[in-house]
């Protein structure tokens, strides 16, 4: 590397981290400091203390970790059962079918609010978690991911355990489940980080504080008569985004390797 | 019967998936194009056929159009800067520099942030004034300027939080290319006498091309799927000058409850995600090998 090129690199990290540093430096410090800086200007945690105070924060957690943890378990279930009969059963339509599940790779739920909406108002289910979860559970990309490392499990395991009188489901919980550990742990952290931070669909059919996940609490108290005091704010922010960044911190490599292996397939 | 079997058996692993699937994704798409064929159904008026009236209400809709416009720049200008920033990056990171994995914590931290965590930042970042950039700016005499309040510059301000938040992610796509790079492909035209140059443009940059098609189809979706920042930040103002086409149709089915016209707006949307969807099979296919 030549020696622009190191400075180059410095230059993007310093403009790449200023927004969040910014973020931080506010958050932590009382309200005159947010846009003065001096190297001693004194630390608090009253702004994560008043922000907490003002709102509801943990219902909110409580109903994300509930949100996601629904959702994930939804997906693990769904998607192994379907990657399954598409890696190791022939069936009629089974082709047909696989393009059908792709297509939610381009056309996801997200776009489909609309109708999703009403859906969900035919079905009386406005306003529960059951509304923000279902219509990610059918995760055509879990399937897909799924799909391609069960092909790759030799087949004469299977056909042991067949010989030793498992059922199907008992040949998938005990020798595929195990051997595609990984992928099932970069996947569970993928859905978690998306549906942790997905925010339009839950702001649509949520309306309570009783269901209303972690991102939408947090407009809603963002956008409701704070005043524009951004201590607070980038405080109630910083707050709502640390379980995923203090998890990232720790677990980094672990992180980087997931999204790489969820996608690269 | 025995014959049966194993296509009961795969309909039946099958079944809970492909009822959540074509529930809410191949239904709803089915009928939002059945749905824009009709009136908004109110409550002493039912729903009416009206064949193509919301189409031709569409190409007449000056919010609509503006929408699609915005959105087309939207993806014009983020698609191609975040991919050539990713690729900076991950070269930047997979070299030797030192200190590069703090680099590439840097870089990657805002793809775990939330959006909407991410737009309260940047919210902050943008006030006019004592905003950062504001204060920046007033370092070489600039004034306090409404970077959000403007229609100049506030398509321009979404642009930059959607770049900044996506590349780290594109990175590290990127940078699992790279590490898996045969190292002597590069040795190799060392020898030969190649400058860095010539090795990134011959060698390096056709091995990535699958990634980059990749990657620049999950770019094209990201940009007509992503509008929580114009949700925080603008509301697609002033005067819908930052309205992407999702946004609008967000505000045209729940602020006016006009579902109709909201169907006829999601066909647009779902025809554009299918063109890429058509693209990609016929420009892919080749390129990237799905075993």
């Amino acid at each position: 590397m030549t020696r622009l090129e190191k400075v180059g690199s410095w230059l993007l990290g310093v403009i790449w981290v200023l927004p969040l540093a910014y973020a931080i430096w506010t958050a932590f410090h009382p309200g005159e400091y947010s846009t003065r800086f001096e190297l001693f200007a004194p630390l608090t945690l009253e702004n994560f203390h008043k922000a907490w105070q003002a709102a509801p924060f943990a219902q909110y957690f409580f109903n994300t970790v509930v949100l996601v943890t629904v959702i994930l378990a939804g997906q693990l279930v769904l998607c192994t059962l379907a990657a399954y009969a598409f890696a190791r059963k022939q069936f009629f339509g089974s082709d047909v079918l696989f393009v059908l599940v792709l297509v939610q790779l381009m056309i996801m739920p997200d776009v489909l609010i609309v109708e999703n909406y009403q859906t969900m108002n035919f079905l009386g289910l406005v306003d529960t978690t059951g509304a923000m979860a279902l219509p990610y559970m059918a995760s055509a990309f879990g399937i897909f991911l799924l799909r391609q490392t069960f092909k790759t499990i030799p087949k004469d395991l299977e056909e042991a355990a067949k010989l030793e009188g498992a059922n199907t489901l008992q040949i998938l919980l005990y020798v595929f489940v195990p051997l595609a550990r990984p992928i099932y742990v970069a996947y569970g952290l993928v859905s978690i980080s998306h549906h942790w931070n997905n925010f339009l669909w839950p702001l649509i059919v949520t309306n309570s504080v009783s269901t209303r996940p972690l991102t939408v609490g947090l407009s809603v108290f963002a956008s409701t008569d704070q005043g524009i005091d951004w201590s607070i704010i980038t405080a109630a922010t910083l707050m709502t985004s640390a379980p995923l960044l203090v998890a990232f911190l720790i677990f980094q490599r672990q992180f980087v390797q997931s999204f790489m292996q969820a996608g690269i397939r | 019967m025995h014959k049966f079997r194993p296509h009961i058996e795969g309909w039946l692993l099958l079944l809970p998936a492909a009822v959540l699937l074509g529930t809410f994704t191949h239904f709803p798409a089915i009928r939002s194009f059945i749905n824009s064929l009709y009136t908004t159904p109110r409550r002493n008026r039912p729903a009416k056929f009206i064949g193509w009236e919301n189409y031709q209400i569409l190409l007449e809709d000056d919010i609509f159009l503006q929408s699609l416009w915005n959105n087309i720049l939207f993806a014009l200008w983020t698609i191609p800067l975040s991919i050539i920033l990713a690729l900076l990056m991950a070269l930047a990171v997979n070299s030797n520099l030192r200190g590069r994995g703090l680099l590439r914590l840097i870089f990657f931290s805002p793809t775990i942030l939330p959006m909407i965590a991410v737009a309260n930042i940047w919210l902050f970042f943008y006030t006019p004034g004592y905003g950062l950039l504001d204060q920046i700016r007033s370092l070489f005499g600039g004034s306090a300027f409404n970077w959000l309040g403007s229609k100049e510059t506030v398509l321009e301000c979404l642009m930059v939080v959607t770049i900044w938040k996506e590349a780290g992610f594109f990175m590290i796509f990127y940078l699992a290319a790279l590490q898996q790079m045969p190292e002597d492909l590069r040795e190799a035209a060392l020898i030969e006498g190649a400058n860095r140059w010539q090795i990134f443009w011959k060698i390096m940059f056709p091995l990535l091309m699958p990634t980059t098609l990749f990657v620049l189809i999950n770019a094209i979706i990201n940009a007509f799927r992503m509008v929580d920042h114009v949700v925080v930040m603008t509301r697609g103002g002033p005067d819908n000058a930052s309205s992407l086409l999702l946004f609008y149709i967000y505000e045209v089915a729940f602020k006016f409850w006009d579902t109709g016209y909201a169907a006829t707006l999601t066909v647009v949307l779902l025809l554009i995600l299918t063109v890429v969807a058509i693209g990609q099979f016929f420009f892919m296919d080749r390129k990237v090998h799905y075993q």
